[in-house]
């Protein structure tokens, strides 16, 4: 049995969400510089230079990188053998959403009624949290904070079992180019198939956390990532909807069992600014 | 690519000088609103009350900026998708709305209204705000402060990038 005091979870939660919202994630930085070196075309060239020069202003000027600092999301993965004490672990988590919201200042982007009044939480919260149960005594916590553009872009549907893999590919290519410049490409793509009609969006999401420049550790799915992304670059929304080849940095896919009669995919799109860190505790 | 530095409010000769693409280096008075400012100027204008600025003379910037750190002139600037506002975009043409800032693409039908009211429609670049930000010059809260980062924000621009989408 191992204890941890919540307040150890406050601190690298709020510290947490207060940087990614500045500092851009090196490896993403890295990704555009790519993108920039990959790139044919003039005008998203420019933009994806102004998008590297707001990873340098945003730390310089202690500025978010992004007006829409986004929904705090977190996968929080609990060792069994944990026993928390101090404040529910919930409320810890609100209490860093909120006081990060004041503090750094982030925008109040939440609102607690969807449709009637759509009155502002005025402090970010609530934070979106999913729980899962590990083995051991480590509690390893993925955090985002999450635009509402790319979020809204996002898809899932249950295909036909049958559906083949080339179904799968021209399903989420289609989707992904649909949604144009909205979800403010270039793009990170998170998949997930299999699971059920509530997995299959969680999968997506997790896959958001993999590494960008890694692939699924079967080829065969590893050919998937590789094809989703040509396929959609070659379709020519590019950056910002500028045209180009650079839609889309990188997609990853997470796979899940699923029942005889279906198979459900869903599709997580991240916009450029790709907030997102791991904490382990 | 051209590059060209405009101030507003613009000219109706400056607005058809544009090409679809350019880059302009934008100055000058803008007001924010999005989906909820857009419903309360729709409901002015429906009760054929004044609005409190000259839709003519300005632009509205589709724009939710950050809160400002203390000692700032503002917090993080950029905009917002522009499509959640076309079912707005008419009536606020025939108010007499000439400049739009957004991010995104617009529908067919918006693209035609924007077109034949002589408008235009800027593309900003969405996720860069620290860029935006340094060509902030004032920001103030203008109007329905209750409506937190959806209220409208007065702001005076000096040279912000973005690139024409409709004319
Ligand atoms: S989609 Fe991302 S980059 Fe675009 S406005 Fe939203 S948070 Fe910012």
């Amino acid at each position: 049995m191992r204890f941890i005091d919540t307040s150890l979870i406050y601190t690298a939660v709020y510290e947490t969400i207060c940087k990614i919202s500045f500092v851009c994630d090196p490896q993403l930085h890295e990704a555009i510089l790519e993108a920039q070196h990959r790139e044919t075309e003039d005008l998203p060239r420019e933009i994806l230079g102004m998008i590297i020069q707001n990873h340098n202003y945003a730390s310089e000027d202690i500025i978010p990188l992004c007006q829409d600092t986004g929904t705090t999301l977190i996968f929080a993965e609990i060792g069994t053998d944990i026993h928390f004490s101090g404040k529910p672990f919930s409320e810890t988590i609100q209490a860093a959403t909120a006081d990060a919201q004041h503090d750094c200042p982030l925008r109040a982007s939440i609102v607690l009624e969807p449709i009637f009044e759509r009155n502002n939480s005025k402090n970010n919260c609530p934070a979106v949290i999913h729980y899962e149960l590990v083995p051991g005594d480590k509690l390893r916590l993925l955090v985002a904070q999450k635009g509402g553009g790319a979020e809204n872009m996002s898809f899932m549907k249950m295909l036909s079992p049958s559906a083949s893999a080339d179904t799968i590919v021209d399903f989420v290519a289609e989707g992904v180019i649909a949604a144009g410049s909205r979800p403010c490409p270039p793009l990170i793509l998170g998949v997930g198939i299999g699971g059920n009609f509530e997995e299959a969006p969680l999968l997506a999401k997790k896959a958001l956390f993999l590494d960008l420049n890694g692939h699924h550790q079967d080829p065969r799915y590893a050919e998937l990532e590789k094809r989703i992304v040509a396929k959609i670059n070659h379709a020519g929304c590019g950056v910002q909807g500028f045209g180009g080849n650079n839609t889309v940095l990188s997609a990853r896919i997470i796979t899940a069992p699923c029942h005889i009669a279906s198979l459900p995919v869903a599709v997580n799109l991240q916009c450029h600014v790709h907030r997102h860190e791991e904490i382990i505790i | 690519m051209k590059e060209i530095k405009l101030n507003l409010p613009f000219t109706d000769a400056e607005i058809n000088s544009l090409r679809a693409n350019d880059k302009v280096l934008l100055s000058g008075i803008v007001y924010t609103a999005r989906d909820q400012a857009h419903k309360r100027i729709l409901n002015l204008l429906e009760h054929g009350k004044p609005l409190p600025f000259d839709l003519r003379k300005t632009a509205i910037f589709y724009c939710g900026p950050s809160p400002a750190r203390e000692g700032r002139i503002c917090g993080a600037v950029g905009p917002t998708t522009s499509a959640r506002m076309d079912p707005y975009t008419e009536e606020m043409l025939k108010a007499g709305l000439r400049v739009m800032i957004g991010k995104g693409d617009r529908s067919e039908q918006t693209a035609t209204l924007i077109r034949n009211y002589g408008a235009v429609y800027f593309a900003a670049i969405g996720g860069i705000s620290a860029v935006l930000s340094r060509c902030i010059v004032s920001c103030e809260t203008f109007l329905w402060e209750d409506l937190g980062a959806e209220a409208i924000y007065r702001m005076e621009l000096l040279n912000m990038p973005v690139f024409v989408s409709i004319v």
